[in-house]
Order: structure tokens, then C-alpha cells, then sequence
């Protein structure tokens, strides 16, 4: 499956979305680190990955998370393994 | 005939708004069932009744807010004829009176089935810290309704009947005539009732139970290890979390130390047999609410992230179930995402014991007398001193420290929990 990085954007956005109703997508900087900018715990976290997964069928290694930082980080990464 | 009476859904709860009746008069209901939902400052939880049986009567139309104590219903138990009295020679009794608690109680119960016991009095005991708080305030001690075990006044009735008597206004016309305000208010109104609860459960926690504070250094480098090769064998959506194997260490580690688990009521401890773990979880949006993991003693760590995950959404979602509120046994918070190196938590009443976990950091540490950096944990401990001391609650500590060296261990501890004084 191929996917242009507006549909993975957005889709990104709507799982965070589940995770933490009260963000406004536009104002998610995609550059800097998410978790700060949103307050994911752990558990929303990890939540937010599992979401990834089902929605693009992408695996996520554990050993991978220190890589993913930024919303960016967490595209480039889905993005590369959909190709 | 059993009276189903609202049940206290934890110390910052007096009073709740009856939502919505799942049942009607005459339906079958069974021990654990969902058959209403009430309406507290901080969510809306569905109450289980703890009987088997068959409704009678529902006291209480929606809309109504009542203190806690109050019947709900009348339930008939298995086998037992309706009451004549309510079925046709006489009017039913009008709805909205509660006929039975005078006053608020905001001593949680021990458990909801202790809380529909209390019966009308025929004799009021006065516990001796309640008849000194009634002196200092001025208060009437025989005066007052008892909301205690055997229906005893305790300092919460007496604090209750104090503040009821400064407004100038009874609980019960508070529940009757007060027009209720029928929904969930907005937001910002739920914030700052949240707000109030807490802080007068925490407040009566502080004023009233004397605290004392440990705290422990504990390596994670064995249990981050075994953590990482069981994730990285499992799907991502079967992964544990570190705070899976710390909730499941604590559950252990209590074994040895029964006077850390459950509950002070009434002057006495009483400790509690299966470990309900009330899981501290933030509200996105402010607030905090401690819904309990049961037995988890006797769970698998795959289950306790399943009830973790679940626990944590329906806690956000406000769909928590009237045990998970009332039955915690004992704390557990865990502060290491927001990255503090410790925390010293307040006893959530009735409660005698939080325990609470900071981030998990990498960190200098002497191991065999040579300097390395290792992954540490710093946990703590507030405990209440009536019912324990800091010995004990150091050998908690050391024992939580031991556990969560042997990650093998935890994660086999889970088909059998391990007897008192387990060797190795």
C-alpha cells in the first residue's frame, strides 16, 4: 500500500484523536517532540502506536520507539515501511 | 426485603445524582449486575447491585441527587414474597424521601455490601475519636445519625452533622427539595466539583491519618531486560508496559505485609484478603480518579495490561463500574512519565497505604562495590502508622526491591500466587 504523506498525516491525526479528543490537529507542530506537545503518558503512547499499526498494518518494533519522536519521526517511519 | 442503598464510590464521594434505572420493578437481578447509573462530581459510574434477587420497588426517580446511604430500591430476595404492604392493599411510599440517612456519610464503606446493611439503629455507639470531634465542635453526639459499623457515630457523621448545622440546611431537605440538576454540568463546573472532592477527601486524609513516608532505590535493569525480550516476541498490541510489572511486584510484595492492605474504619484496621489495586489515573483535562484492578495477585501480567488498557480508557471515557470505585484495597501511582523522580502520595481513605513510583531513570550506582550506570526506580511508600509502622513498611520496600529483581518470578507468580514466607 502506497500512501501520499497527507493521507498518512491525517490519518496519524485521527488516531491521536482518539487518544486525546482535546487536541486541535492544526495546532500539532509536526517538527517537535509529540509527546510534550500533547501529554501522552505511556499508555497513550503506546496506544497511539497499537492505532498506527491497525490502521496501516506497519509493525513498530519496541526498539524503535527511542527513534520516534516527532510526529515527523513517526511519518517518515510508516512512511518507509509501507513502500 | 433488602434495601439497595446508594453506595460511597470512594472517600470524595457524599452524594450522587441518580441518572438512569437499568431495571424495572419487578425484574431479576443478579449479584454484580449493572442497574443504574449515578452521577458523582467526577464521572458518571454504573452502580452494581450486590444481591441476587428481584426488584420491588425503585425509591428514587432519575434526576434526584441523594446522599450516599440512601435506598435506591427495594429488593426482594430469591424465593421471598413480594411485600403486600407495596404490591396493592397499601399506597406505595411516595418516591423521593429517603426515609433513612439524615445526613450525608462520607466514611467509604468497607465494601458495598456493608453499606446496605446499616439498618436503622437500635442503639448508637460513639466511636471515642467522634465523641471528642463532637466536643471541639460543639455538636450533640447523641443527636446525630450513625452511619458507621453496628451504626456507630463516627467523626464523619459528626463533621457532616457540623457542617449541616452551620448551613442551616439537612441533607435530606438537600436531597428532596434542591431542584437536582439532572445531566452532568458542563465541563468547567465538572472541574472544579472534581476539584472540591478531592480536596476535602485528601484534606480529611491528611488531617486524619498520621502518614509516614519511605522510599527505596530500586534497579531495573533485570526487569527492563526481561521486559524488553517479551515485548520484542509479542505483538505490539500485546506488549506489557513497565507499570504492569511494578503493579504486579507490589501485589507480591504485600504478601509479607498484610498491615499495608486494606482498610481503617472505625477505629480499627481491617485488613483485606484479595489485593484490589486502585490505579491512580489522570483525566485529560484535570481531575484524577483511583478505579481499582481486582486480585491482582492472582492475575497474569497479559491480563493486568488488558485491565490496565481498559481500566485507564473507560476511566476517560467515564464508564467505571461502582466496585472499581468503592473496593480499592490500596494506591498505586505512578508519576514517571511526567518524569519526577519520586512522589510521596496522600492515603486515599479508608485506605492505609499508597505506594508510588517515580521515572525510571539511568543513573550512577554502586553495584558490588564498582560504580556503574544502571536504570532506577525510586518507589515509595506513605503509609498510615495506626495500622502499621516503618518497619513493616521497610520490609515492604525491600521486598518490592527483591521481587522486581526476579522478573521470572513475577511473571510465573501469576498462575500461583506464592504462599507467606516463599523461600528463594
Amino acid at each position: 500500500m502506497k500512501a501520499d504523506r497527507a493521507t498518512l498525516t491525517e490519518g496519524a491525526l485521527t488516531v491521536l484523536s482518539t487518544i486525546a479528543p482535546e487536541v486541535e490537529p492544526q495546532d500539532i507542530d509536526p517538527a517537535r517532540a509529540l509527546r510534550h506537545q500533547v501529554d501522552l503518558d505511556s499508555m497513550d503512547w503506546l496506544n497511539f502506536l497499537v492505532g498506527l499499526h491497525e490502521r496501516f498494518g506497519v509493525e513498530i518494533a519496541e526498539s524503535d520507539y527511542a527513534g520516534l519522536i516527532t510526529l515527523n519521526d513517526v511519518l517518515d517511519y510508516v512512511q518507509a515501511r509501507l513502500k | 426485603m433488602i434495601e439497595f442503598r446508594l453506595p460511597s464510590l470512594g472517600a470524595d464521594m457524599d452524594e450522587g445524582t441518580l441518572l438512569t434505572w437499568h431495571v424495572k420493578a419487578g425484574d431479576t437481578v443478579q449479584r454484580g449486575q449493572v442497574v443504574a447509573v449515578v452521577d458523582t462530581s467526577k464521572a458518571a459510574v454504573d452502580v452494581e447491585i450486590w444481591h441476587d434477587g428481584v426488584v420491588g420497588q425503585l425509591l428514587i426517580e432519575p434526576g434526584t441527587k441523594v446522599p450516599v446511604g440512601t435506598a435506591l430500591a427495594t429488593i426482594l430476595a430469591p424465593g421471598e414474597a413480594a411485600d403486600p404492604m407495596a404490591t396493592a392493599t397499601a399506597p406505595p411510599p411516595p418516591i423521593q424521601k429517603p426515609t433513612v440517612p439524615t445526613s450525608p456519610s462520607p466514611t467509604p464503606k468497607l465494601a458495598p455490601e456493608t453499606a446496605e446493611k446499616a439498618i436503622t439503629p437500635t442503639r448508637r455507639p460513639v466511636t471515642p475519636a467522634a465523641r471528642r470531634r463532637a466536643q471541639e465542635l460543639g455538636i450533640d453526639s447523641d443527636s446525630v445519625k450513625g452511619t458507621g459499623a453496628q451504626s456507630s457515630v463516627t467523626v464523619a457523621d459528626i463533621e457532616a452533622a457540623a457542617s449541616t448545622q452551620k448551613s442551616g440546611m439537612p441533607a435530606i431537605a438537600l436531597a428532596s427539595s434542591t431542584p437536582a440538576p439532572s445531566a452532568p454540568t458542563s465541563p468547567a463546573d465538572r472541574a472544579k466539583e472534581m476539584r472540591k472532592a478531592i480536596a476535602a477527601a485528601m484534606g480529611r486524609s491528611k488531617r486524619e491519618i498520621p502518614h509516614y513516608y519511605l522510599s527505596e532505590t530500586i534497579p531495573m535493569a533485570l526487569a527492563l531486560d526481561w521486559l524488553a525480550k517479551y515485548n520484542a516476541s509479542h505483538t505490539i498490541a500485546e506488549r506489557l508496559l513497565p507499570a504492569v510489572l511494578m503493579l504486579k511486584a507490589v501485589a507480591v510484595a504485600l504478601k509479607r505485609t498484610p498491615q499495608l492492605h486494606g482498610f481503617y474504619v472505625d477505629g480499627a484496621f481491617q485488613p483485606a484478603t484479595a489485593i484490589h489495586a486502585g490505579v491512580a489515573i489522570s483525566l485529560r483535562g484535570g481531575g484524577l480518579v483511583a478505579p481499582a484492578i481486582h486480585d491482582v495477585g492472582s492475575k497474569p501480567l497479559d491480563q493486568l495490561m488488558r485491565d490496565l488498557t481498559d481500566l485507564v480508557k473507560r476511566a476517560r471515557a467515564g464508564s467505571l463500574r461502582s466496585s472499581e470505585m468503592s473496593d480499592p484495597t490500596i494506591t498505586v501511582t505512578n508519576l514517571g512519565d511526567q518524569g519526577v523522580e519520586a512522589v510521596f502520595g496522600v492515603i486515599y481513605p479508608p485506605q492505609v497505604a499508597l505506594v508510588g513510583f517515580g521515572s525510571v531513570q539511568t543513573r550512577p550506582w554502586v553495584q558490588d562495590g564498582v560504580l556503574c550506570a544502571l536504570p532506577l526506580v525510586t518507589a515509595s511508600l506513605a503509609a498510615d502508622h495506626r495500622a502499621s509502622d516503618g518497619h513493616q513498611g521497610a520490609l515492604f520496600l525491600a521486598e518490592l526491591r527483591a521481587v522486581l529483581q526476579q522478573p521470572d518470578t513475577l511473571a510465573e507468580a501469576v498462575h500461583k500466587t506464592p504462599p507467606q514466607g516463599d523461600p528463594t
